[in-house]
């Protein structure tokens, strides 16, 4: 029987690999694949605990909302990503030590 | 009983899917195979929202993600590296302390999960969830609802407003 636990179970690996992506990506496009990860994983364990302890639909209404913010961190992030580009002609993000004294 | 049997081993490859899916975005080499990695990691959660019963959630999360996000992040490869450069290599660095940082993330979070006795009243039963979602953020939570849509909106003005170029 597929229970909480499982869920939970990868839940937690998504976001250790979302957490491993954010930190060993060079490519500023590629840590916010990392991100996304970590948002979907906190959205699968709303949901999971919204069907196996809540018992109402509270939790999916907060999945909800993150996909709101998940949409528009990606749009303000890549829209940085791009100005970046712009101004240093790399995403690498070593290379953005411009506040480096 | 055979048909518990069939929804678990449907349940374990879309598991596997997503979990695998996950390591090669993280993983691969190449910026390109990445992302179609994350496409089969959305693909894989939006069918985990199915089985949790949650349809209203995995209908948003195919159209949001896979048809927004993803298209979002592959403009944002396209924009920032030239298009014959077709290998799109990406470098990673601090690549051992990182892989432990994640290891002992997953490790606490597997033996917290483990030692919660966790509230269980039993299993909501499926129903279709759209109406009752619709219903809530009419009346539960209209205010928040309110303020993602304004929000969502000051983002939107703010990134056109950050890529824009500069008036000669």
């Amino acid at each position: 029987m597929i229970g909480l636990s499982h869920y939970l179970v990868i839940s937690a690996a998504l976001f250790s690999l979302g957490i491993m992506g954010v930190l060993t990506r060079k490519n500023a496009v590629n840590v916010l694949m990392g991100i996304e990860l970590i948002l979907n994983s906190a959205n699968l364990n709303l949901v999971a605990f919204s069907r196996f302890s809540a018992g109402n639909l509270n939790g999916q209404i907060f999945a909800v909302f993150i996909i709101v913010i998940a949409a528009a961190e990606a749009a303000v992030a890549l829209a940085i990503v791009l100005s970046m580009y712009r101004l240093l002609k790399s995403v690498n993000l070593d290379q953005a030590d411009t506040l480096k004294g | 009983m055979d048909k518990m049997l069939l929804s678990q081993v449907v349940f374990y490859f879309f598991a596997t899917m997503t979990v695998v899916s996950a390591c090669i975005v993280v993983f691969a080499r190449s910026l390109i195979y990445s992302a179609f990695g994350l496409l089969f990691t959305f693909f894989g959660v939006a069918a985990l929202y199915v089985f949790l019963g949650a349809d209203f959630i995995a209908a948003a999360q195919l159209v949001i993600y896979v048809g927004g996000i993803l298209i979002l992040l592959l403009f944002g490869v396209m924009l920032t590296h030239k298009l014959y450069d077709l290998n799109l290599k990406t470098e990673t660095y601090q690549f051992f302390p990182s892989l432990l940082t994640a290891l002992a993330v997953f490790a606490t979070l597997l033996g917290v999960m483990m030692k919660t006795s966790w509230h269980s009243p039993g299993v909501t039963p499926d129903n279709p969830t759209t109406a009752q979602i619709g219903v809530l953020f009419m009346k539960d939570f209209i205010l928040p609802f309110e303020i993602a849509s304004i929000f969502l909106l000051v983002a939107l003005i703010g990134a056109a407003m950050i890529v824009r170029r500069k008036a000669e």
